[in-house]
């Protein structure tokens, strides 16, 4: 299964393991400073861990070591995962341009584009945003309206973009645009541009969880140099596709963060402090209790899939169906953890601020109102059953 | 699905390939019109036997492969696709646990060789009931001389035909409902003071009451500690949960493949119906829950191969997700077949009917889950 010797896997680990202990401060176990980087500024040993890590290229340790990333195999990629979690090392190289931009024009991008663009994204040092929704093409993608005209120099972008993610803290934006108005789906193109360049307003958007992720991103006569075209012109979809098949895969668990649904307390204990328990110790509420326990079943059943659907991938026999089905049963089985957890403490599970609350009552209340964006975003669940029912199953559109 | 090795790959191509020439559902069909007691001709599970598959976890001195129990589970799999009977996921998988697990080399020798030739089948005599319950096993063994005496009934015993000896649970001490005080016996089929006769379920498979009237048993019919048993019934019913689990996915699976293909050739409206978005989502919730499904069962039959310290809550994961796949499958396989699906010339009934027995057999859907909640401490 493992694609190089024992003796090999066993000189990398030592290789990792060395470079890990002179290169990895303490201070940060535990630490997510990928998140941290997000939304601003890092310094201090998170700085310096960041810097290692992105000079190393193990950041982004499979992608190729001419564009500075780590250039490991996958198998040395688990050695190293591995050897990080061993020491409480978390990844300090993150966000869209890893998960989604960086894959998709290493495999679509111009040499130049890729000498260019992926170095700062393996040293983290770009943070990257997603120019995709407009208000009239939610589901609907490709009926996106924002205009790119050929100025001969440059193209001249108008419109509006919505639901870009951390657009106010974003340096670039990868954004699909319309570049032919008498066709649909072949009259997008990919293109790039620099967020400080004039005529780019952002808004930020505020939320039913209180919070702004995401943004309203204004293009008013914005120039973008040629160069910036990713693919040919008109070339767009499929690229744009693409990118969204890294999104789904990053967003189902499939990237590696399969343990954020076990986050949390489990929900069992949760029970037993907000309802009680009966003479036997079982939770008090006989029917919470058996939707509780349906519940953590189908969440064990969805943890079991992405094993397997990880062994599968190393196995090499390409990703199987379970693939397709991981970001409807992921972001189902969190928002039905939500509900519970909600329903579970009562009116202490729906506190809004101030007195009265703990931090982590009033964060689970947020988390609930915020989840329900996982099955909106990234393509809603029903659009995840068209792309199952066509795609895996072969069913025909309705004509 | 799990990754495979080669072998297992062959073993699972010859399964599939054997399946489809030698055991359609057309011989179920059969075997039930023609009145069979067991629901296959004696010569298909002779075929099995010859192809090695009886004796699969049975060990190699003992005429064996040991070839393991997810090997088995892919066997199973494929036969649950045709709904081929079979007394395999019984005898050849949970009885010979048992006796591996904890038979003396008497035992061993007696039985193993034998179920791995499909000489011998050996059934698993446990609920008095028509709910699986074995913890309220009443069926009395007194001591009698140097051995016991063994008077009482039991109900529904899959395979029970077949069989050609019982693992009986008995209650040798204490009251139904107490773990303590059960006995595991050896009893053959033929032994003095022991009837049977068939029960006829919906399934057309082979179920059988068994009425003991004062059955002599020998010391050395005792499998495992006597008055200790509950421990070794429950693993052997794991095992049993995990292998029926194993067939339930493979006729989830092919129910789903069945109606799949229906959506794709039915015509109204003017197109096929699997061109309406009602039926394409349906449709993609089945192919999630059985991925769910074949992830829970994979794991839980390599958990019987590792001998995992959870057998027991990956035995009742396992059983319950692909009791609720198997469920929603088997009803959707109806309806979306239409007035077609409620003949009885359609394969749809056929499956529907054994759904329900496989969900109820060794613990339903929802028992299960309370078990996997217990064991979590919920």
């Amino acid at each position: 299964m493992a694609d190089f010797g024992s003796t090999d896997a066993d000189a990398f680990r030592t290789e990792a393991r060395d470079w890990l202990t002179a290169n990895f401060p303490p201070s940060l176990a535990g630490v997510d400073v990928a998140m941290m980087n997000a939304t601003g500024p890092v310094e201090g040993d998170a700085l310096l861990w960041k810097q290692r890590m992105g000079e190393k290229g193990w950041g982004t340790p499979t992608w190729p070591a001419a564009y500075g990333g780590g250039g490991l195999s996958p198998a040395q990629a688990r050695v190293l995962q591995q050897e990080m979690n061993r020491i409480g090392a978390r990844n300090p190289i993150g966000g869209m341009g890893i998960m989604m931009f960086g894959p998709t024009l290493l495999e679509y991008g111009s040499e130049e584009q890729k000498q260019r663009h992926i170095p700062p994204i393996c040293r983290g040092e770009i943070r990257w945003c997603q120019g995709y929704s407009e208000p009239g093409a939610g589901s609907d993608l490709a009926a996106l309206q924002t205009r790119c005209e050929d100025m001969g120099d440059h193209f001249l972008v108008n419109g509006q973009k919505v639901w870009t993610s951390g657009a106010q803290y974003a340096d670039w934006c990868f954004c699909l645009v319309r570049t032919d108005f008498t066709t649909k789906h072949e009259g997008i193109s990919f293109i790039l541009f620099d967020m400080r360049t004039p005529g780019v307003e952002v808004r930020p958007i505020k939320l039913i969880s209180g919070n702004s992720p995401f943004c309203e991103t204004f293009l008013t006569d914005v120039k973008v140099p040629k160069e910036n075209l990713v693919g040919p012109l008109n070339g767009g979809w499929t690229i744009g596709k693409r990118l969204l098949q890294h999104e789904r895969n990053s967003l189902s668990g499939g990237g590696g963060s399969a343990g954020r649904f076990a986050a949390g307390t489990p929900l069992d204990a949760l029970a037993k402090t907000y309802v009680g328990v009966d003479g036997t110790g079982r939770i008090a509420d006989p029917d919470l209790r058996s939707r509780i326990i349906r519940h953590q079943m189908e969440a064990k059943a969805f943890m079991l899939t992405l094993m397997r659907a990880q062994a599968e991938a190393r196995g090499g026999g390409g990703p199987s169906n379970a693939t397709s089905i991981m970001k409807n049963v992921g972001s189902k089985v969190g928002q039905e953890r939500a509900e519970l957890a909600v329903e579970i403490m009562g009116a202490q599970g729906l506190g809004w601020e101030g007195d009265g609350f703990t931090d982590k009552e009033l964060e689970q209340t947020r988390n609930w109102l915020g989840g329900k964006a996982t099955t909106i975003y990234g393509g809603s669940a029903e659009i995840q059953n068209n792309i199952i029912a066509k795609r895996i199953l072969g069913l025909l559109d309705h004509q | 699905m799990a990754v495979l090795t080669e072998e297992q790959s062959m073993l699972r191509d010859a399964a599939r390939a054997w399946v489809q020439e030698k055991a359609p559902v057309s011989a179920l069909r059969k075997a039930r019109d023609g009145g069979s007691l067991l629901g296959y001709a004696p010569e298909a599970f002779a075929d099995m036997a010859a192809m090695g598959w009886a004796g699969v976890v049975v060990p190699e001195a003992c005429g064996g492969s040991e070839f393991g129990y997810l090997s088995l589970g892919l066997v199973l799999e494929e036969l649950g696709r045709t709904l081929a009977a079979s007394p395999l996921a019984v005898s050849s998988m949970a009885a010979v646990s048992a006796l591996v697990r904890a038979g003396t080399d008497a035992q061993k020798e007696c039985w193993l060789s034998a179920i791995a030739a499909g000489e011998a089948v050996v059934a698993l005599a446990v609920d008095e009931g028509p709910r699986h319950d074995p913890v309220r096993t009443a069926l009395k063994a007194e001591a009698s001389g140097g051995g016991w005496r063994l008077s009482g009934a039991k109900a529904f015993v899959a395979e029970g035909m077949a069989a050609t000896a019982f693992i009986v649970a008995a209650r040798t001490a204490g009251a139904p409902g107490d773990e303590a005080g059960i006995t595991l016996f050896l009893i053959p089929a033929d032994a003095t003071g022991l009837t049977r006769s068939p029960r006829h379920l919906a399934d057309s498979r082979d179920y059988a009451a068994l009425i003991f009237e004062g059955v002599e048993a020998g010391a050395e019919a005792v499998l495992g500690r006597a008055g200790d048993g509950y421990a070794l019934l429950e693993r052997t019913l794991d095992v049993a949960r995990i292998a029926i689990a194993a067939e339930m996915l493979g006729m989830a699976a092919q129910g789903f493949d069945t109606t799949l293909d229906y959506l794709k050739t039915r015509v109204q409206f003017g197109q096929t119906i699997g061109s309406f978005q009602a039926l394409q989502h349906r449709a993609a919730r089945m192919l999630s829950e059985l991925e769910l499904a074949r992830s829970c069962v994979e794991a839980a039959l390599a958990a019987i191969d590792q001998d995992a310290e959870d057998l027991a809550q990956q035995a009742a994961l396992a059983k319950a997700v692909a009791g609720d796949t198997l469920n929603l499958i088997s009803r959707e396989m109806v309806q979306m077949h239409g007035g077609i699906g409620m003949t009885d010339a359609h394969d749809a009934g056929l499956y529907l009917k054994r759904a329900r027995a496989v969900e109820t057999l060794f613990g339903s859907t929802a028992w299960h889950r309370d078990r996997w909640g217990r064991m979590q401490g919920f």
